[in-house]
């Protein structure tokens, strides 16, 4: 684990070019006046690309609020996001296309799969690559390849309900990966398998993020996997800081 | 790849119910504007088939389809008189109500000038034209009675000597074609103690009267048969059909005839004007109206279908919108599903109408400008039905794949 990134949560030390993402004096507040809850506060930190990190906390802490909201799918309150170089948001005004900008930049991972029901595993993933202007014959190929990689060469025609639980996650893993985003997104993803493939999954966000260099974020309450990730942030009551490894 | 298309192959079972169903509220939409254009063909078809350039009747009525008209027979030697008239057919239309086999049996009787008039005009599917003055008939095949078939009626038996298809009168009588005096007979048939009432009658009239009293001979021919009696016209016919010698203007023709006192003219198209205006009229803005009805009811029932399938999908979408797919993509998701869905049901409307509206009672008549109406209306139907969808999906926030 390289001790320059565990030192502070706010810490940046890689160029702007090398972060995935960093976020800068990041706050939410929900409701107003007497029903204002403030689920982050003053949150500041990076990820650079290549970089495993574990986001840890109990549940009300703010994890999956922060996690939103540097997935441009819940605008904070106050503070700036970068990502890949690029000013995304300025407290609740974006900077750019949001949409756009998710599509080109970003994978997402949930502790449910997610998967669109009527579409087979191969398509689920072509889906993501198509939406993003890749040509469908191209697409095709690609999600096939992606899937393979992922040990799911046999399961291409499946649908989702024909597969295991691990089988799914591995599957939206791929979606999440087909566009070969800077950074990726994962909420307890690994919350609906067993310990054994829990590991595994952790695994392959440890060997994607090293291999395609893409900064990965995880929020986890899996203690038995906190030895793959490079470092680790944890939250309470909408506090961010840095834990030891 | 088509997310519309993956989604109904899913879906298959489910979508081709809700096509069905559809399908058969189009099938009734097509029907009502099937029955109307059969009510109107069936209106104009006789008007079509006598082929009159002119049609001269009872003076301040609408002819024989819209009121009782009643010109004297001898008009058509008059009409005949005048410069630019080919031929003048009197013509006679009735309807007849009797009992066969224990059920009402319901045909219209039209008269033809025989000899000049033999039915040749008809479109016979079986069997051939009027050949003698008397006791022939043409029927049209849904009266039931087959060729060479004999009918009583009134006094006299008549045979089924041609068939014809599809000929009904505006209200959806089966038509039947009779010579002239044969039509005249079955509408004035009188029961031999009728006649021999007015016989007696007339024969009184006539001896309360000095002139009756004075000459005996007029009393006894007063109690003979009504033909016998030059003072008594014979029997009024409904119209005369006027055909116009080749080169003639027909409307300085019926300019002509319009200045007679005792007669109103029409051209064939004024006549079928006034049979749509008048009696067809109402049924048509009924129809109208109905069809108005169903395509409103259509297009909710299909919003409601569309809506609800946009919410069974929600998430989906939600999803689709977080991995950052573009407006046009959800958009084309829906609409595509809906303009399926219209088309599949507009197919099925199609076909079933191919089967079940030839048993209807009365004539479907389905035209090819009805049925690219229809599919302009399922079109319009589909793209206003997904709007509310439309509508709901991209207001789904892509946050709720979290929840």
């Amino acid at each position: 684990m390289n001790p320059d990134r565990t030192a502070t949560a706010s810490s940046a030390p890689a160029t702007p070019q090398e972060l995935a993402v960093h976020v800068e004096d990041l706050t939410k507040i929900y409701g107003s006046g007497n029903t204002e809850v403030i689920a982050v506060k003053n949150a500041s930190f990076s990820v650079a690309r290549g970089e495993v990190v574990a986001l840890l906390g109990p549940s009300g802490s703010g994890k999956s609020t922060l996690l939103t909201a540097v997935g441009l799918i819940n605008p904070p309150t106050s503070g700036r996001i970068t990502i890949a170089g690029e000013a995304v948001m300025d407290g609740p005004r974006a900077l750019v296309e949001l949409r756009a900008f998710r599509r080109h930049h970003l994978g997402f991972v949930f502790q449910k799969a997610n998967l669109i029901p009527f579409l087979t595993a191969r398509q689920n993933v072509q889906v993501a690559l198509e939406i993003n202007d890749v040509a469908p014959r191209a697409a095709r190929q690609r999600a096939g390849e992606l899937l393979d990689h992922l040990g799911l060469g046999d399961r291409l025609n499946s649908l989702p309900f024909m597969l295991s639980g691990g089988q799914q996650q591995r599957v939206a893993i791929a979606r999440a990966l087909a566009n070969r985003p800077g950074l990726i997104l994962a909420d307890e993803p690994t919350a609906a398998l067993d310990g054994h493939l829990g590991r595994q999954v952790m695994t392959l966000f440890h060997d994607i993020a090293h291999e395609q260099r893409a900064g990965v974020i995880v929020v986890t309450h899996d203690p038995r996997s906190l030895d793959l990730f490079d470092r680790i942030l944890e939250m309470e009551d909408g506090l961010l800081h840095a834990r030891d490894h | 790849m088509n997310l519309a298309v993956q989604d109904i192959r899913h879906n298959g079972g489910r979508f081709a119910l809700t096509a069905a169903g559809i399908g058969l509220l189009l099938m009734i939409v097509l029907g009502m504007g099937g029955i109307y254009a059969g009510l109107v063909h069936e209106a104009t078809l006789l008007i079509e088939r006598l082929d009159a350039d002119l049609w001269v009747v009872q003076h301040a009525t609408r002819g024989p389809f819209a009121e009782i008209s009643r010109v004297p027979a001898n008009l058509a030697p008059r009409l005949e008189a005048v410069p630019g008239v080919a031929t003048a057919r009197r013509f006679v239309s009735h309807t007849v109500q009797r009992e066969r086999a224990g059920q009402p049996w319901r045909f219209a009787v039209q008269g033809l000038d025989w000899p000049g008039d033999r039915g040749q005009t008809l479109p016979l599917v079986a069997g051939r034209s009027l050949g003698q003055a008397h006791f022939e008939l043409i029927a049209d095949q849904s009266l039931g009675l087959p060729l060479g078939e004999r009918v009583r009626l009134g006094q006299d038996t008549y045979t089924v000597v041609g068939l014809t298809r599809g000929m009904t009168s505006s209200a959806g009588d089966p038509l039947t074609f009779f010579t002239l005096r044969d039509a005249q007979s079955v509408q004035f048939d009188l029961p031999g103690e009728a006649i021999r009432l007015e016989r007696a009658a007339r024969r009184a009239r006539a001896g309360a009267i000095d002139l009756g009293l004075q000459q005996p001979a007029l009393l006894e021919r007063a109690g003979n048969a009504a033909a016998a009696l030059p003072a008594l016209a014979p029997p009024s016919v409904s119209a005369i059909l006027v055909t116009v010698a080749p080169g003639a203007d027909a409307t300085a023709v019926a300019r002509i005839i319009a200045g007679w006192p005792d007669v109103s003219v029409y051209s064939k198209a004024e006549q079928r004007d006034l049979l749509l205006r008048g009696s067809v009229d109402r049924a048509r803005r009924q129809i109208g109206l109905f069809r108005a009805v169903l395509v409103l009811v259509s297009a909710i029932i299909m919003s409601l279908i569309i809506y609800t399938l946009t919410l069974d999908k929600a998430h989906d979408i939600a999803m689709l919108k977080l991995i950052g797919a573009r407006n046009r993509v959800i958009v084309g998701l829906i609409l595509q599903q809906a303009l399926v869905l219209g088309a599949v049901g507009y197919a099925i409307a199609w076909t079933l109408g191919q089967w079940i509206f030839p048993v209807f009672p009365r004539l479907v008549l389905i035209t090819p400008p009805d049925l690219l109406l229809l599919a302009g209306i399922v079109l319009l139907i589909s793209v206003a039905a997904s709007s509310l969808g439309i509508w709901k999906a991209l207001r789904i926030q892509p946050n709720i794949v979290l929840s």
